[in-house]
């Protein structure tokens, strides 16, 4: 039977991270650190004129849930607009993980998250 | 020992708890929490102040309190500063010296230390332009993450003006071998500070026989409140200190200009103390006296020796081989699955471990790893938490194998 927390494709995301890479001439970049496990992300992003997200990845290491998470909002951003992503929310990126979150570990959820919105607050878009 | 649980309400209303981040905090025995509540349904008044029953009947307990820390770490009365913790200890000493230290000098801590005790000196090294030196550990072999005593005669010469160390390390369980290096902290003339935070409930401690300058621990890790720590300071090194906190209680006179200092201890301790948590922590020291020292090390040792082996066949253990070189805390990594995650399943299994950098982010990234799982064993543990513990971290290892 699938954990509750730990479901199949959270494990399977874990061992096999998705967009888990450098991107060449990325223009944005940021890195964040969760001050409570020592856990670090960093994204990077590549969009054309439009703004558009071309390419897009992320490095690291992390919780399992940090992982399945960072693994699907990059997956999610690719193909759209910065500044649609720039605003997806926390609760946002809860609903996309797709399992109950405790508090202590919304900041796993959330780390990923945190990067992609520096990297894209910190370029003046 | 298993009686031990009975004293503990905690383990009567979740008989499953399996309570092994006693390196963090430990629990509370009733007889504390009797202590703390009596002072507040029966006298709470505070001290050095009234003259009526209550007032005093808070100053004798408060009073009475610091006698009893004195006797257990071997002191004398006026030796004992109350303060918040371990961290305001380390903080106070640190900015208490800042003064005689010159940019020639240097300061020297060890590779294990909290970020309590290392900070306030990272801060006083950038600020004086000193030099921090840190005594290494060992990297392989027997002694693997003991410390390197030649590291520390390297580091310790002439122009050492402090040597603050941890006596246990909270991540990797060594002890260190503190006579050795307040010895050479003597040789050059440099004050020893000994951060016994993580000691003071597994070892009897002798600060006379130690002949440090300080030693600092707090309440919370030897079955007391949160809230209250310790400072012991060496009579004359009290007396050629500054307070590091002014106010009400501390001062002899005072004018509109200026005051003269009572003497240690009240001119440390400012302000109105946490009368309910220092009376909590003489109650705690009973709580130990009453076990005993022979009796509570030797089955802390059968529990630690249980411990290693059963924990080295499912995990990987960052710490010393040498049972005799470490006491019962144990920083683990098990390759491919974070600790959080460690944590978090253990935990359905009622086990409370702790998982993280442990406040010690420089050891972490000298040790090459973001962060290990850690647990850590006080008096009520036994050997079934143990078993538990085992049988937790093989599930977790079933939950995350590549199916
Ligand atoms: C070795 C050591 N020093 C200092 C501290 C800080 O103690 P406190 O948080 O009680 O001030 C700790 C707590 O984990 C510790 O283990």
């Amino acid at each position: 039977m699938d954990d509750i927390l730990y479901k199949e494709y959270i494990l399977e995301l874990h061992r096999n991270p998705l967009h888990k890479k450098v991107v060449p001439n990325a223009q944005m970049e940021a890195k964040e650190v969760n001050t409570s496990c020592g856990d670090e992300i960093s994204v990077q992003i590549y969009s054309n004129t439009q703004g558009v997200i071309e390419d897009i990845g992320h490095q690291g290491q992390g919780c399992a849930i940090s992982q399945a998470a960072v693994s699907l909002l990059t997956d999610f951003c690719l193909g759209k607009s910065v500044r649609e992503v720039v605003n997806i929310t926390d609760e946002e990126m809860v609903t996309m993980l797709g399992i109950h979150i405790s508090y202590a570990r919304k900041n796993c959820a959330l780390l990923g998250l945190k990067a992609l919105q520096h990297a894209i607050t910190n370029t003046t878009i | 020992m298993k009686h031990i649980k009975q004293q503990f309400s905690i383990f009567s209303t979740n008989p499953d708890l399996v309570y092994i981040d006693n390196a963090a905090t430990a629990l509370v025995p009733d007889t504390v929490v009797k202590a703390i509540a009596t002072y507040y349904t029966e006298y709470p008044a505070n001290i050095h102040r009234g003259l009526y029953d209550i007032s005093t009947k808070a100053t004798r307990a408060y009073e009475s309190s610091r006698k009893k820390v004195a006797d257990f770490i071997g002191a004398k009365s006026d030796e004992i500063i109350f303060t918040s913790g371990t961290t305001f200890g380390c903080n106070m000493i640190a900015q208490s010296l800042k003064s005689r230290l010159t940019s020639v000098d240097n300061i020297v801590i060890t590779r294990y230390e909290h970020h309590a005790n290392l900070l306030p000196w990272q801060k006083i090294a950038q600020e004086i332009g000193c030099e921090l030196r840190i005594i290494d550990i060992i990297k392989d072999g027997e002694d693997a993450y003991t410390l390197d005593m030649q590291s520390a005669q390297s580091c310790i010469d002439s122009n050492t003006k402090v040597v603050s160390i941890a006596y246990v390390s909270h991540v990797l369980g060594t002890i260190t071998p503190v006579n050795d290096i307040i010895a050479l902290a003597k040789t050059v003339g440099a004050i020893s500070i000994v951060d016994a935070a993580q000691a003071v409930s597994h070892m009897p401690i002798n600060v006379k026989d130690l002949d440090c300058d300080f030693l600092v621990f707090s309440g919370h890790k030897m079955y007391g409140p949160t809230g209250i720590g310790v400072v012991y300071g060496k009579k004359e090194r009290l007396s050629s200190i500054e307070p590091y906190l002014l106010g009400g209680g501390m001062v002899k006179e005072v004018t509109d200009v200026s005051g003269i200092w009572k003497e240690a201890p009240e001119k440390f301790e400012a302000g109105t103390p946490p009368i309910a948590s220092v009376i909590g922590l003489a109650s705690a020291i009973d709580f130990i006296r009453g076990i005993g020292w022979e009796n509570l090390q030797t089955h802390e040792k059968e529990i630690t020796m249980y411990a290693h082996e059963k924990l080295k066949e499912v995990v990987d253990i960052i710490g010393p081989i040498d049972l005799e070189k470490r006491i019962g805390v144990f920083s683990f990594t098990i390759l491919g699955i974070h600790p959080h995650d460690i944590a978090e399943v253990v935990n359905r299994d009622m086990v409370a471990i702790r998982a993280g950098h442990h406040c010690a982010i420089p050891l972490m990234t000298y040790l090459g790893v973001p962060g290990a799982a850690r647990v850590s064993f006080a008096a009520y543990n036994t050997k079934e938490d143990i078993d538990i513990l085992i049988g937790a971290i093989k599930k977790v290892k079933v939950l995350f194998t590549v199916k």
